[in-house]
C-alpha cells in the first residue's frame, strides 16, 4: 500500500466517517456543534472578549443590549464577558476529572473481571466503600479544609468518582469474558495482552467513550456545586463563582437580576445538554451495531 | 453439631452474611471519615480563635485560653488516641459533643433536630418522583414514537442535563421572587409559627416543603421516566408477554401484570443507589432553600470545621446508604424469584 492510500484510509476512518455519522445523527449534530462552540470560547474567547474588571456603579443590572448582550451585574460589569471568560476553567476541570475517571475505572474494572481472585476482591472492596461515602459531602470536606486550585480539584473528582463505572465495566468484562471469541482466542494460544486489548477493550469503547462524555457532565456538576457553596477559592471568573456571587449579593431576591443569575445557568446547561446529545452520535461511531 | 458447623452454617446464610458485610462497610467508612476530618489542615480551635482575635481584638494568648476554656475536645492528644475514645464512645451510642457550631451540646440531639426534616423532604419527593416518572415512563413506551412520548422524553433529557441546585435557583427566581413567594422558599417553616400538632404548623411545613420538593422531583423524575421506558420497551420484547397476548389475557392485566413489574425490577436498584445520591445532593438543595436538614448541618460544620459534628453526620448520611442498599439487595429477592439466594 502506498504512503498516500494509507494516509488516505486514516483519514476515512477517524475523520470522514465519524463526521458523517455525526451529521447524520440529528442529537448529535447538536451537541457537536454545541460542544464546538465551548471549546472555541475556553480557548480563544478571552482574547476576543477581555473580560470586563472596571465597576460602574450607574450601570447596575442593565438590561441586554448591544453593549451589553446579557446586560451587567451587580457592579456594572458586562455578564457576556464573564460568561466567555468564565469557560476556560469549567472544561479544564470537566475534561481533566473526566478522563482521570474513566481512566482510572477502566484500568481497575478490566483488572477485577479479568483476573479475577484476590485481584477482584481487593478492587471491589475499595470500590464499595468508595461508593457508600457520600461523594458530594466528601468532596465539599476535602475542597474546604484544603482550599483546592483547578488542577487538584480535578484530580480529587476523578479520583473519586470513579466506582460505579469500574463496577460496570468489571460486569461487562465478565460477560464478553465467557463469550464464544474470547474462547476461540484462548484455544489459539493468544495471551492476556492480546486478548484485553484487541478483543475486550473495542467491545467496551462506545460505553467508556460515552461514560467518559458523562463524567465530564458529572465533573461540571460537583464543580460548579462546590464553587457555589464557597468551599473553592475563586480564583478567576468562572459560572461557579458567578452564581455564588450573584447568591451572596443577594442578586437572586432582585427583579432586575434575573440576566446575571440567568446567565451562567444557561452556560452550564448549555455545556451538560451539548455533552450529553454528543454522547448519542459518540456512541454510534464507537459501535457500528447502531448504525443503520 | 459441633460449634464450628454451627458458625459455618450461620456464615453461609445469605442474610447473615450480607449484614455483616454491611456493618464492616460501615465501621470502615467512619474510620476513613474520621482521619480525612483530622488530617486536613486547619481545626475548630484555630478558626475559633481567629474569629476571637477579628471580631473582639483579643489578642492570642487571650483567644486560645477562651477556646481551651469553651472546648471539652483535647485536639493536642496524639490521633490514634483520639480515635480509640471515638470508637469506644461510638459502640456505647455516644456521639460526642459539639466543638463549634453549639459547644457543648450532645451531638446526638443536634442530628436528631436536624435529621427529621431531611428523612421527611427527600422521601416524600424521591417517592413522589419515582411514582411519577414509571407511570409516564410506561405510557411513554407503549406510545413510543407519538407526541406524547416526544414530548415528555424531551422535556426528560433536558431537565436531567440541569444540577438540581440549579432548578432550585431558578425556582426561586422565576417563581419565588417574580410571584413574592420568597417567604416560603426559606427555612423548613416560618420564623413565628410555634412547632406542634396543629393544622396552622402543618399546613405551613407543606407550603415550605413545596419548592425543594420540585427541585427534588424535577431533577430525578427525567431518569426514572427514561429508563422505565428503556426497561418497559424491552420487557415488551420479551417471550412472556407475547404468549400472554396469544393467551388471550386482558390488555389491562398484561400490563401491570406482566410488563410493569418485570419492567421496574431494575429501577428498584438504582431506587437505593438514588438516596444516597440525593443525601449527598441535599447538600446544595438545603442550602438554597435554607432548608433545617442534615445537608445544611453539614455545610454549616465544614465551615465551622465542627468535627464531631461532621463525623456524625457522614456516619448517619452512610448508614442510610449501607441500609438502603441491604433493603434493596432483600427487597429484590422477595420481588424477583429467579436472583432469590441460598436454599
Amino acid at each position: 500500500m502506498s504512503v498516500g492510500k494509507k494516509a488516505k484510509n486514516v483519514l476515512y476512518t477517524f475523520v470522514v466517517d465519524p463526521l458523517k455519522i455525526i451529521v447524520h445523527n440529528k442529537a448529535g449534530l447538536i451537541g457537536f456543534i454545541g460542544l464546538l462552540i465551548y471549546i472555541f470560547m475556553a480557548i480563544a474567547g478571552p482574547y476576543i472578549v477581555p473580560l470586563d474588571t472596571i465597576p460602574k456603579p450607574e450601570q447596575r443590572y442593565l438590561p441586554p443590549s448591544w453593549e451589553h448582550p446579557l446586560g451587567t451585574d451587580f457592579e456594572g460589569k458586562d455578564i457576556f464577558s464573564q460568561i466567555v471568560n468564565g469557560a476556560r476553567d469549567v472544561l479544564f476541570v470537566a475534561f481533566l476529572a473526566g478522563t482521570i475517571t474513566v481512566l482510572i475505572a477502566t484500568v481497575l474494572g478490566s483488572i477485577a473481571g479479568f483476573k479475577g481472585g484476590l485481584w477482584d476482591n481487593a478492587i471491589m472492596a475499595v470500590d464499595e466503600i468508595l461508593l457508600t461515602i457520600p461523594q458530594f459531602p466528601l468532596l465539599s470536606v476535602l475542597a474546604a479544609l484544603t482550599r483546592l486550585d483547578n488542577f487538584t480539584l480535578a484530580l480529587v473528582i476523578g479520583v473519586l468518582s470513579w466506582p460505579a463505572l469500574a463496577r460496570a465495566i468489571r460486569s461487562q468484562v465478565l460477560s464478553l469474558k465467557e463469550r464464544d471469541f474470547i474462547e476461540a482466542a484462548r484455544a489459539l494460544g493468544l495471551d492476556a495482552k492480546h486478548i484485553v486489548f484487541t478483543e475486550i477493550m473495542p467491545n467496551l469503547m462506545s460505553y467508556i467513550v460515552v461514560s467518559w462524555i458523562l463524567s465530564m457532565t458529572g465533573a461540571v456538576y460537583s464543580q460548579v456545586g462546590l464553587v457555589f457553596l464557597g468551599f473553592v477559592p475563586f480564583t478567576s471568573h468562572n459560572w461557579g463563582v458567578m452564581i455564588n456571587l450573584a447568591w451572596t449579593w443577594g442578586a437572586i431576591y432582585y427583579k432586575n437580576s434575573v440576566w446575571y443569575i440567568i446567565s451562567p445557568i444557561m452556560a452550564i446547561t448549555g455545556f451538560q445538554l451539548s455533552a450529553i446529545l454528543f454522547s448519542r452520535a459518540l456512541e454510534e461511531i464507537f459501535n457500528p451495531r447502531l448504525r443503520e | 453439631m459441633s460449634f464450628k458447623s454451627v458458625v459455618g452454617k450461620i456464615y453461609r446464610n445469605f442474610l447473615v452474611r450480607r449484614i455483616l458485610r454491611a456493618f464492616g462497610v460501615i465501621f470502615v467508612t467512619s474510620t476513613l471519615t474520621f482521619f480525612i476530618i483530622r488530617l486536613m489542615p486547619s481545626n475548630p480551635i484555630e478558626i475559633f480563635i481567629n474569629q476571637m482575635m477579628a471580631a473582639y481584638g483579643m489578642s492570642y494568648q487571650d483567644a486560645k485560653a477562651l477556646a481551651l476554656a469553651l472546648f471539652t475536645i483535647d485536639l493536642d492528644k496524639p490521633l490514634h488516641q483520639q480515635y480509640i475514645e471515638y470508637l469506644i464512645n461510638l459502640f456505647q451510642g455516644n456521639l460526642g459533643r459539639s466543638i463549634s457550631i453549639s459547644p457543648g451540646t450532645p451531638v446526638m440531639d443536634i442530628i436528631l433536630a436536624f435529621l427529621p426534616w431531611t428523612l421527611f423532604s427527600v422521601s416524600i419527593s424521591i417517592l413522589a418522583s419515582f411514582v411519577l416518572g414509571v407511570i409516564t415512563g410506561i405510557i411513554a413506551a407503549y406510545r413510543r414514537g407519538g407526541l406524547f412520548d416526544k414530548v415528555m422524553s424531551t422535556f426528560a433529557a433536558i431537565i436531567s442535563a440541569i444540577p438540581g441546585y440549579l432548578i432550585g435557583i431558578l425556582i426561586i427566581v422565576f417563581i419565588g421572587v417574580q410571584y413574592g413567594l420568597i417567604n416560603y422558599m426559606r427555612g423548613a417553616y416560618s420564623a413565628g409559627i410555634r412547632p406542634g400538632f396543629n393544622l396552622q404548623f402543618i399546613s405551613d411545613v407543606f407550603l415550605h416543603l413545596a419548592a425543594p420538593f420540585a427541585t427534588y422531583v424535577l431533577s430525578t423524575f427525567g431518569g426514572w421516566m427514561l429508563s422505565m421506558k428503556a426497561s418497559t420497551i424491552s420487557t415488551l420484547g420479551e417471550d412472556y408477554v407475547t404468549v400472554a397476548k396469544a393467551k388471550g389475557l386482558p390488555e389491562s392485566r398484561i400490563r401491570t401484570q406482566y410488563v410493569g413489574r418485570n419492567a421496574i425490577l431494575p429501577l428498584f436498584t438504582s431506587l437505593a443507589i438514588q438516596l444516597g445520591f440525593i443525601f449527598g445532593g441535599s447538600v446544595l438543595i438545603e442550602n438554597i432553600f435554607v432548608y433545617r436538614g442534615v445537608g445544611r448541618l453539614l455545610w454549616s460544620s465544614i465551615n465551622a470545621r465542627d468535627y464531631t459534628v461532621m463525623q456524625a453526620v457522614f456516619l448517619i448520611i452512610t448508614i442510610s446508604v449501607v441500609v438502603s442498599n441491604l433493603l434493596a439487595d432483600l427487597i429484590y429477592g422477595l420481588i424477583d424469584p429467579r436472583v432469590r439466594v441460598g436454599e
